[in-house]
């Protein structure tokens, strides 16, 4: 690597073959645009490790019922279903919304986005009845170790989707003020990378929770 | 809960933690949650009071509050904001130790037969309250001061990546700090440790607010110090000067980049630990519980998985400043540039993979202990590694003994001792005789006072004329120097022999008198330290007074790196022109390139504008720590909606930043130029 230091065996010597300064005149290149996804990827994956940590402490307690019941008491396979399918379909209508964007329709995008935000909100709301029986039949978080690793998981996902709709809101305003600006496109893009991760997640959530629970 | 504690002569005190059922408006918040029944305590809320009081109406009688909101408190700029940090870090490191003062004069006296001034639940709040301040408080501000300060001048940039986001995080470090010191005088802290193991962490142990302050103290800044990683990492590779290729940065730069790699991957970590630590005492969840199937070493386990990565966090930043130092007194380009790159990144690898030799003793059995035993040890290759590194820089160099370069020698010299008692305490048959025992405690402050306390004292004697424009004072650097290395000296090599006679740490009270003797060596160790401490700020002051006759241009030390090319200060926007970069050393080959500084044809400058909702989210984010703290929940969740209210009010405002006229520039680099000519005029008549 010392070779980096030979692109020029010429000193002061000759004339100054170095130019030192970056004139520049044309604002068109702002560092803040391109390093906003680099900024959001690394986010998300700080987040992606954070889940990381929460599916190892389930795998850790996830066996601890403390006599009490266990997943296969507990879980309803097919409403858990209906409600991956709800944020599978919303991944896929956030995808239309991220085509009529580069398509430049602002209608069409802020109506995606809004079909997107009602399979977000079914999701959450077959979340919320799901927690709300565990609750009724005593399979609350306090029960036992295995339940508070499968409350917690769940629930801190729940709570992304949920500052996903709220962020999902927010920006169908933006986009009805401002219109589909530069900023804004920026911004829906962003969202997108989030609402598919919480996606790729729920799909792990689904399959090491839910269903290893049920089948093993 | 305002259960009553024994005190050390049997007598009961009462508690300070407030009602046991929380009133609906008022919380747990009573009349005697002021622990004033401690006479040091009391004290020591009446100096501050006193100071405080003495600060506000100074502020207030210069008029100095809109100064401080506007051009500070409200500031994105990366150079102010990193002056806040050390300005946090310098005042949290008085708190922190004093706590140190405590403990050494109370263990000389308990030591020596009597009983000590620190009642055994106090004493163990100190403890605590030591090392969170030490670590979170004063190193980790310390280091994310300098990356601030000094990364994006070294790079070339006129700021980092997201200004606002920076300004934020610094806010919410500030949050945690100011809920950690409101601890001491509403309330309690945590008696568990540092680290907060539980079941003694937990609800049925520590059924206090102690422990709440320092859940709540913690996610909060460490959520700061997530978001600042994320920040610095994206600057780094977005935000080069042309030319600046990976292999050119600078040698600080780069550790800064994979600190803040370590950062990024590390605190999640800890957010989630501590997470699952406060809904087990908030919520009840059996997470780190010992019944209902909890467990509680999973705790230990995912803490030190942060844990080590954090040692590392505070040493490779200390080393990038090393690396800058050493060459510049040394007069030579660093030796080894390529393994210094390769022994950082080798480093924050295995930083991943040691973090059981923390707990050998838990009984993992002989595999897993050979196998964190051996990564341990090979961790001392790559360090190793950039000791020679610099000898090797130093060796044949024409080394000048300015203060930098004195702690820095220091530093080689002391760092290697606790280098080498670390290796030992790695080998896991003698960590079951040295576990939790004095030795540890000497060897992990060898490592941090030797290797980061002195670190952070060269870079500020390094970079103080970079960003004040004049020199610190040599005299009084070189009695805090002293104060500092013998004090350090004095203060931890009878730890090591006591923990060889197997005491272990954490002790208020003893039963014989033979360890007095060292006991009271430690003390006047940290007596020197005192001078040390004292000195620095002296040295401050008397460097301030001077300031006129300590004046310097913008490269005092005849630097090597892109920082030494601006003024000293810097002008806010860093660079009139962006550099552009052709080698390694880019400033020093600008020089020997006989490079003139480009005086007219100026463009205007993006900027970033200031903005206040840093200061003000994380003020309401204090808010809501203080009422999760003391459950008042309708405190809590009006903060928190404010919180996301004035949050989402922010992202609707569009107009962010501006460009600086090129008038503005050209007057500022004006006046440098007609700085540096009548500068250069004295030193000709001179």
């Amino acid at each position: 690597m010392t070779d980096m230091t030979a692109n020029g065996p010429q000193q002061a010597s000759e004339s100054p073959p170095f130019d030192f300064h970056v004139v520049e005149d044309d604002h068109a290149h702002e560092h803040h645009e391109t390093g906003t996804m680099l900024g959001f990827w690394l986010y998300l994956m700080s987040d992606c490790l954070l889940f990381g940590i929460l599916f190892a402490v389930h795998a850790v307690l996830g066996q601890s019922y403390a006599a009490g019941p266990s997943p296969a008491d507990l879980f309803e396979i097919e409403l858990v279903l209906v409600s991956t399918f709800m944020l599978l379909f919303s991944s896929i209508t956030y995808g239309f919304a991220m085509i009529a964007m580069q398509q430049g329709s602002k209608v069409g995008t802020q109506a995606w986005l809004a079909v997107t935000g009602v399979f977000g909100l079914a999701f959450l709301g077959l979340s919320i009845y799901e927690f709300e029986h565990l609750w009724h039949i005593g399979a609350t978080p306090m029960a036992s170790a295995a339940l508070s690793s499968f409350w917690l998981l769940v629930g801190t996902h729940g709570l992304h989707v949920a500052a996903g709709a709220i962020w999902l809101v927010v920006l169908l305003a933006q986009v009805q003020i401002h219109g589909l600006t530069h900023e804004n496109k920026r911004r829906i893009a962003c969202l997108s990378l989030f609402w598919h991760f919480l996606d790729l997640i729920w799909i792990a959530v689904f399959s090491f929770v839910y269903l290893t629970g049920v089948l093993l | 809960m305002a259960t009553s504690v024994p005190d050390f002569s049997g007598q009961l005190i009462r508690g300070t933690q407030g009602a046991e059922v929380a009133h609906p408006f008022w919380g747990k918040l009573t009349w005697d949650i002021f622990p004033f029944y401690d006479p040091i305590l009391l004290g020591t809320f009446l100096v501050v009071v006193a100071g405080g009081g003495a600060l506000v109406a100074a502020l207030t009688y210069y008029r100095l509050w809109g100064y401080l909101w506007n051009e500070w408190f409200t500031s994105v700029d990366h150079k102010k904001i990193g002056i806040m940090y050390m300005i946090l870090a310098t005042v949290m490191l008085v708190r922190g130790f004093s706590d140190a003062v405590l403990m050494r004069g109370h263990q000389a006296l308990a030591s020596a037969g009597y009983v000590g001034y620190l009642p055994s639940y106090h004493y163990d709040q100190v403890f605590t309250a030591h090392g969170v301040i030490m670590i979170f408080f004063v190193a980790m501000p310390f280091i994310t001061g300098f990356m601030n300060y000094i990364m994006p001048l070294q790079i070339g940039a006129r700021d980092v990546a997201f200004p606002f986001l920076n300004n934020f995080s610094f806010w919410l470090t500030v949050s945690g700090a100011i809920l950690i010191m409101l601890s001491l005088f509403v309330g309690e802290y945590a008696a568990t440790g540092w680290l907060a193991y539980p079941p003694l962490s937990g609800l049925t142990f520590s059924p206090g607010v102690g422990m709440d302050y320092y859940l709540w103290s913690l996610n909060i800044a460490g959520i700061g110090t997530t978001l600042s990683g994320i920040n610095l990492i994206v600057t780094i590779v977005k935000m080069r000067a042309p030319g600046m290729t990976w292999m050119r940065m600078p040698i600080f730069t780069w550790t800064t980049l994979i600190t803040n790699i370590l950062i990024v991957a590390t605190f999640p970590v800890l957010t989630v630990t501590l997470a699952l630590l406060t809904a087990d005492r908030y919520i009840g969840t059996n997470f780190f519980t010992s019944d209902l199937g909890g467990n509680p070493m999973m705790y230990v386990n995912l803490i030190w998985i942060w844990g080590h990565p954090e040692v590392y966090i505070l040493t490779l930043p200390i080393f990038g400043i090393f690396s800058e130092i050493v060459p510049t007194f040394s007069r030579k380009r660093l030796f080894g540039y390529t393994s210094m790159v390769y022994a950082t990144a080798v480093i924050m690898i295995l930083s991943y993979i040691v973090w059981l030799h923390h707990f050998f003793t838990m009984g993992a059995g002989a595999d897993v202990n050979s196998f964190f035993g051996i990564t341990t040890m090979i961790i001392s290759i790559p360090t190793g590694a950039k000791i020679f590194n610099w000898l090797f820089t130093m060796y044949k160099g024409r080394i000048s003994f300015e203060l930098p370069m004195m702690w820095t020698v220091a530093f080689l010299l002391t760092f290697v001792v606790g280098g080498m008692t670390g290796v030992l305490l790695a080998i896991p048959p003698a960590d079951y005789v040295l576990h939790n025992s004095l030795f540890l405690v000497a060897h992990f402050h060898n490592v941090i006072i030797g290797g980061v306390v002195f670190g952070i004292f060269a870079g500020i004697n390094y970079w103080w004329p970079k960003a004040f424009g004049f020199k610190l004072d040599r005299t009084w650097g070189l009695v805090s120097f002293w104060g500092w290395v013998v004090g350090f000296y004095f203060a931890f090599m009878p730890l090591y022999l006591l923990g060889l006679m197997g005491v272990t740490r954490r002790l208020s009270q003893f039963e014989d008198t033979i360890y007095a003797a060292y006991f009271f060596t430690a003390a006047i160790g940290v007596a020197m330290i005192a001078v040390g401490v004292l000195a620095f700020f002296v040295q401050i002051y008397v460097s301030i007074r001077n300031r006129e006759a300590l004046a310097v241009d913008g490269d005092p030390w005849n630097g090597r790196t892109l920082e030494w090319a601006t003024s000293s200060p810097p002008p806010y926007y860093n660079f009139a022109f962006t550099p552009r970069v052709y080698r390694r050393d880019a400033w020093e080959h600008m020089k020997q390139a006989g490079y003139e500084r480009k005086t007219d044809g100026f463009a205007p400058i993006h900027m970033p504008h200031y903005t206040a909702t840093g200061v003000v989210i994380s003020a309401l984010w204090t808010v809501m720590g203080f009422a999760l703290i003391w459950h008042i929940w309708w405190l809590a969740v009006a903060s928190a909606m404010a919180s996301l209210v004035y949050g989402i009010a922010h992202t609707f405002n569009y107009n962010r930043d501006y460009y600086v006229p090129v008038d503005e520039v050209a007057d500022i680099e004006g006046a440098r130029t007609k700085r540096e000519a009548a500068r250069n005029s004295v030193v000709a008549a001179e």
